[in-house]
């Protein structure tokens, strides 16, 4: 393992956050306080509650996901992208890097920075309302886990993209519709049951719901199958990943 | 001794179809300064690439170090560093972070003394801190280098490293493949001066559409391939040659002040002694006399321009 390289990768990536550090954060806080502004406040004054939770209490884990999702994919497609862009993926090309050692230090790099926005948007939402967290540990692990999934899917976007268009083509065609059909906003419960069935297969419902259960110990779908669903995605991504390297897809001529 | 690199039966054919390697067949020997010449497109740049990493072989081999650089490319790629045709570079990074950036993703421990001594011997070191985007492209070309040496290779790749350099630098570069020849690592570099093959060079590959035509000692090229001009620098000009000189092979020249002679060194005999003979009998009063030897450019646009 080279550890070194990994260790090289990610710190570069870091010092890369750090350096738009304000812009990576004052825009994820912002729409999520839009969010509760508009959906809390708004909406919410006519929704009581929804699972025995107050509307408000109820967005939180929703939002917190789709901030997650779409900042992870967009964190970690970038970040492969750029240097695909600009010619410096050639340094990488010659290293002894493994595919794997390569692919790690970029979702570990993009992982960590979505969870950190990830906990100033929870913070954030804390000012909003109250609520309280039933299982602490469950929802770090849905967080890291989430995080790790959506930038390895970034990851795998970035290798694929051949220009900027297609960067942005699929986190706009799939991921954020995905996100708010899976119920960031609402209970499946409340939707008619042929949309109900649909929702079941869209991935990102599986995630919201588990990370739902960890503050509130109730969702719409088992936390065991949330927890299978989000790892047979993963290893989904893992696998594709792992073809791309295999064949040198978009990456060598 | 083992060659540094050896390249077998090498071809690559690009996603359009097109044939950048023929089968290409090379030793590097350890330690020395081999200068790959070619036209445009000639395939220089997909031959480093493959040795490198950076572009996939459709077949063939290359080992560095006796190593696979496929089947064995962690080994074989910390033994090798690659100074790309193209500048590209980080931008928003500082030159001493993205040159200890190379030295970790080549697999090496930090080691601030030795990145301070490389930014040192490539006047990099008051420019340590600026960012890399607001450096020349000369610069910027020395920051290349300095990352490719950041994790100590024994063979060294230079894709054009003089290419829009300026004379100055073009020296300290020279001083620097020199320098590191002398440490023992192994250079394989490219470029279209050809005096600068000529200069640095040890030996000499000549590659054309995809196929290595050529590869042979410098001196030994020059001395093949080199034909010689004797020039006699007359006392004082003559209109035409004297009768006696007329069947020699001498030229007149500079207006009548010079005669030049053009023989091939290897031939059995060079003429040289019957015509200094002849020139005796003929009364002329020479002044001066200097001798002048092909160039490498001469002998690279005579290979090249004869049909493949
Ligand atoms: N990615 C690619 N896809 C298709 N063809 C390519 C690709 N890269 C290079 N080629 C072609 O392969 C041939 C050899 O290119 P290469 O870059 O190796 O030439 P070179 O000898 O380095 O030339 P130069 O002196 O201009 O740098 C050229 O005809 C080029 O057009
Ligand atoms: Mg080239």
């Amino acid at each position: 393992m080279n550890w070194h390289a990994i260790r090289a990768i990610y710190l570069f990536e870091m010092a890369r956050m750090r350096r738009t550090l304000l812009q990576s954060v004052i825009s994820p806080v912002l729409s999520t306080t839009l969010y509760f502004v508009v959906f809390g406040a708004a909406i919410g004054s006519r929704i009581s509650e929804v699972d025995g939770v107050s509307y408000g209490a109820f967005l939180v884990p929703g939002l917190l996901m789709l901030s997650l999702l779409t900042q992870s994919v967009s964190n970690a497609s970038f970040a492969i992208y750029f240097p695909k862009f600009t010619g410096t993926i050639f340094e990488h090309l010659s290293a002894p890097v493994s595919a794997f050692e390569l692919t790690a230090s970029y979702v570990a790099a993009a992982a960590s920075k979505s969870v950190i926005l990830g906990v100033i948007i929870l913070l954030t939402a804390r000012l909003f309302v109250p609520f309280g967290i039933a299982h602490p540990v469950w929802m770090a692990a849905f967080l890291v886990l989430t995080a790790v999934t959506f930038s390895l899917l970034g990851f795998l976007i970035g290798i694929w993209a051949e220009n900027f268009e297609k960067l942005q083509l699929i986190p706009l065609l799939v991921i954020t519709p995905l996100t708010f059909l899976g119920g960031s906003f609402y209970s499946i419960d409340m939707l008619p049951p042929f949309w109900r069935t649909v929702s079941l297969l869209n991935p990102v419902l599986y995630l919201v719901s588990g990370f739902r259960w960890s503050f509130f110990g109730s969702a719409d779908v088992g936390v065991g199958l949330s927890l299978g669903m989000t790892l047979a995605f993963l290893l989904a991504c893992a696998a594709v990943v792992a073809w791309m390297f295999r064949t040198g897809y978009r990456l060598k001529p | 001794m083992r060659p540094a690199l050896e390249i077998r039966n090498l071809s690559k054919r690009y996603a359009g179809g097109f044939e950048a390697l023929r089968g290409v067949d090379l030793d590097i020997r350890r330690g020395e300064i081999f200068a790959l010449l070619g036209p445009n497109g000639a395939g220089k740049t997909t031959l480093i690439g493959i040795s490198c990493g950076t572009i996939s072989a459709t077949t063939g081999t290359v080992l560095a170090d006796g190593l696979d650089t496929v089947r064995d490319y962690k080994a074989a790629r910390a033994r090798i560093g690659l100074v790309p045709q193209e500048l590209a570079t980080d931008a928003f990074e500082s030159v001493w972070a993205t040159v200890s950036f190379s030295r970790g993703l080549f697999g090496r421990p930090p080691n601030p003394a030795f990145i301070e001594g490389l930014l040192r011997d490539l006047s990099l070191w008051d420019k340590r801190d600026q960012r890399i985007m607001t450096l020349s492209g000369g610069m910027k070309r020395r920051v290349l280098i300095a990352k490719a040496l950041s994790h100590e290779p024994q063979i060294l790749f230079l894709d054009e490293p003089t290419a829009g350099v300026d004379v100055e630098l073009r020296r300290d570069m020279w001083q620097l493949v020199r320098r590191l020849q002398a440490q023992g690592v192994t250079i394989v570099l490219t470029t279209h001066y050809i005096d600068e093959a000529e200069e640095m060079a040890d030996r000499i590959g000549v590659i054309h559409r995809g196929k290595l035509i050529l590869v042979e000692e410098k001196a030994e090229l020059m001395r093949k391939l080199g034909t010689k001009k004797l020039i006699l620098e007359l006392a004082s000009p003559v209109a035409a040659l004297p009768p006696t000189l007329a069947t020699t092979g001498l030229d007149l020249a500079a207006g009548g002040r010079e005669l030049v002679y053009s023989y091939d060194r290897q031939a059995g005999d060079t003429g040289v002694a019957a015509l200094l003979a002849a020139l005796a009998a003929s009364g002329l009063d020479v002044a001066d006399l200097r001798t002048e030897q092909s160039s490498l450019e001469e002998i690279f646009v005579q290979l090249v321009e004869e049909p493949a």
